[in-house]
């Protein structure tokens, strides 16, 4: 998209709102449908999973990569966000959550026409629906932002703002509308709390196939990738733990007790993670680190995310324990054995935990928790005796991982048709605060 | 003229010696020094650094290199000085090298030489 179409939608935004956008100002008792408290945690949701993006994954990841490149890796964060909330507002969040078919949604609330101030979504139906566009666009920047960190240290800036203007579109935007908007995957039935399969698998993959198209950096293996400063990621690392409160306790959708079992949940599998990790770590490799401490809890969060609000506290545990374990022998044995330079372990952590928890979601899931108005009597799991759900979990997670993975292959080639995804090896080397944003930490 | 009166001593030594070393130093009666982080490795090695599943090999090490501008006359007593202040019995140590100046000026009183240390 170039700058003048930038402006010209902007500028049909603002003309098609005041025809749209105007008619629904008399009806105040309308409000009795929307709650307040609901609102209200709602809005403070929107607001701790935007700050997993800003400031929580651009410092999670700026720690972790080299400080020639500290700069870019936080510049990806932030450009991410603000590219990805106007795509979202022109049609991301239309083509997710809006109609009945099974693939797609329609272009009924392109550029947010026709939300009026009583307006709600009948996938949040008790918050305005302007609430819900808003919290589904912190998730789908995260997921977007979260595969910077596989191709970090070496992709070109302007290749990047255009991978993700189309993977948000052709690649979130879809799975979304299948496992939340309504398609396909959520008429099976499948359970996905707050983004496993959305979020953390599809960014996963992503990150995978992007991390192979651009192969591995300059010195791989050979010269020293040292942290920059490890102090940073763990700042993060508390931004994302809290803000991940919202990120599983906002997928209630609100104020009550799902809210409650959600967090819980999340908040005992970063814990069971981090710990689970720590003490790998230190049975192999003499030492624990802080670097594992962080990234066995992120992995525990990971997991969680799909099956938080559907499962009791000691699931939690459980599935945050198996993650951290996981995800550490994805990290330190998979990917060695496969040879892939996922710089900062996307797919080992949030691919590998997306899965690994949208599994055990259909494993551990209770049926008085994931009672909802399609599903009066909840959707057991395998422990409640319904071992279909797992295959659902399966079938789902095989969905999102195909098309991740081939859209993902297919909008970068396109990509590199018209400019090259990597940075010159010289600029590489030189690194990218200098060379792609003219600046350097001192 | 003036070559061999002044000399001066560089000393790498461990970075947490520094303050041992420039208290013998004023002891002494030297009246300044210059300090610098610098890294580097003799005999003592390096150590591995583990990241996930990454290995690096870190070679070098964070030293400091101290400077001192002394009369030649009074060369040998700082050598000692900062080998008995700097030493630690441990590899790792550091070294010490004495050069002969060629010249030397006070940047603000233009003083020069010996009156300049």
């Amino acid at each position: 998209m170039t700058k003048h179409s930038g402006r010209m939608a902007c500028g049909i935004a603002a003309t098609l709102s005041l025809i749209f956008a105007a008619a629904p100002a008399l009806a105040q008792d309308a409000a009795a449908k929307i709650d307040a408290a609901d609102t209200a945690w709602m809005i403070s949701a929107t607001a701790l999973v935007l700050m997993m993006t800003i400031p929580g994954l651009a410092l999670f990841y700026c720690g972790m990569v080299r400080k020639k490149n500290v700069l870019a890796t936080m510049a990806q964060s932030v450009a991410c966000t603000a590219l990805c909330s106007l795509l979202w507002f022109a049609v991301g969040y239309s083509l997710s959550f809006t109609g009945d078919a099974p693939a797609l949604g329609t272009f009924e609330r392109l550029f947010l026409r026709g939300i009026g101030m009583e307006a709600t979504s009948a996938f949040a139906p008790t918050i305005p629906e302007l609430v819900y566009v808003v919290y589904q666009m912190a998730f789908a920047i995260f997921t977007v932002a979260l595969i910077a960190g596989a191709i970090a240290d070496r992709m070109r800036f302007s290749a990047f703002l255009w991978f993700v203007s189309g993977w948000l579109i052709f690649v979130y935007v879809p799975i979304a509308h299948w496992v939340w908007g309504g398609g396909f995957l959520a008429g099976i039935g499948v359970l996905d709390f707050a983004g496993g399969t959305v979020v953390h698998l599809n960014a996963g993959v992503a990150g995978l196939v992007a991390a192979y198209v651009l192969g591995k950096r300059h010195g791989y293996g050979t010269d020293n990738f040292a942290p920059h400063d490890l102090s940073l990621a763990v700042i993060g690392t508390g931004l994302l733990w809290v803000g991940w409160l919202g990120f599983n306790g906002g997928s209630a959708l609100g104020a009550n007790a799902r809210a409650a079992f959600a967090i819980t949940a999340t908040h005992l599998a970063a814990s069971t993670g981090a710990l689970t990790w720590m003490f790998l770590e230190w049975w192999t490799r003499g030492k624990p680190s802080v670097l594992g401490l962080i990234t066995g809890a992120i992995a525990g969060l990971g997991a969680i995310t799909p099956a938080s609000g559907f499962v009791l506290p000691w699931h939690g545990v459980v599935i945050g324990l198996i993650a951290g374990a996981i995800c550490f022998w994805a990290c330190t044995w998979l990917k060695l054995r496969i040879g892939y330079d996922d710089s900062l372990d996307v797919f080992g952590v949030h691919g590998i935990g997306g899965a690994t928890g949208t599994l055990l979601t259909g494993v551990f899931a209770v049926a008085a928790l994931s009672a909802s108005p399609d599903t009066p009597e909840g959707s057991p799991g395998l422990l409640e005796g319904n071992a279909r759900q797992v295959l659902i979990q399966f079938y789902a997670v095989g969905a999102v991982l195909i098309w991740s993975g081939a859209l993902t292959y297919v909008l970068l080639k396109a990509i590199d048709f018209l400019l090259p995804l990597r940075v010159s090896q010289q600029h590489e080397i030189e690194g990218l605060d200098l060379t792609q944003h003219g600046e350097a930490l001192k | 003229m003036g070559d061999e009166f002044m000399k001066l001593v560089i000393a790498i030594i461990k970075p947490f010696k520094l303050e041992d070393v420039r208290d013998a130093l004023v002891a002494l009666g030297v009246q300044g020094m210059t300090a610098s982080e610098v890294t580097g490795y003799g005999r003592q090695k390096g150590h591995t650094e583990i990241y996930r599943g990454a290995e690096y090999a870190v070679n070098f090490l964070p030293k400091i290199r101290i400077e001192v501008a002394v009369p030649s006359d009074r060369a040998a007593a700082v050598v000692e000085a900062i080998i008995a202040s700097a030493k630690t019995g441990q590899i790792g140590d550091g070294k010490i090298f004495v050069t002969t100046i060629d010249q030397a000026v006070r940047i603000r009183t233009g003083e020069t030489d010996v009156d300049a240390l």
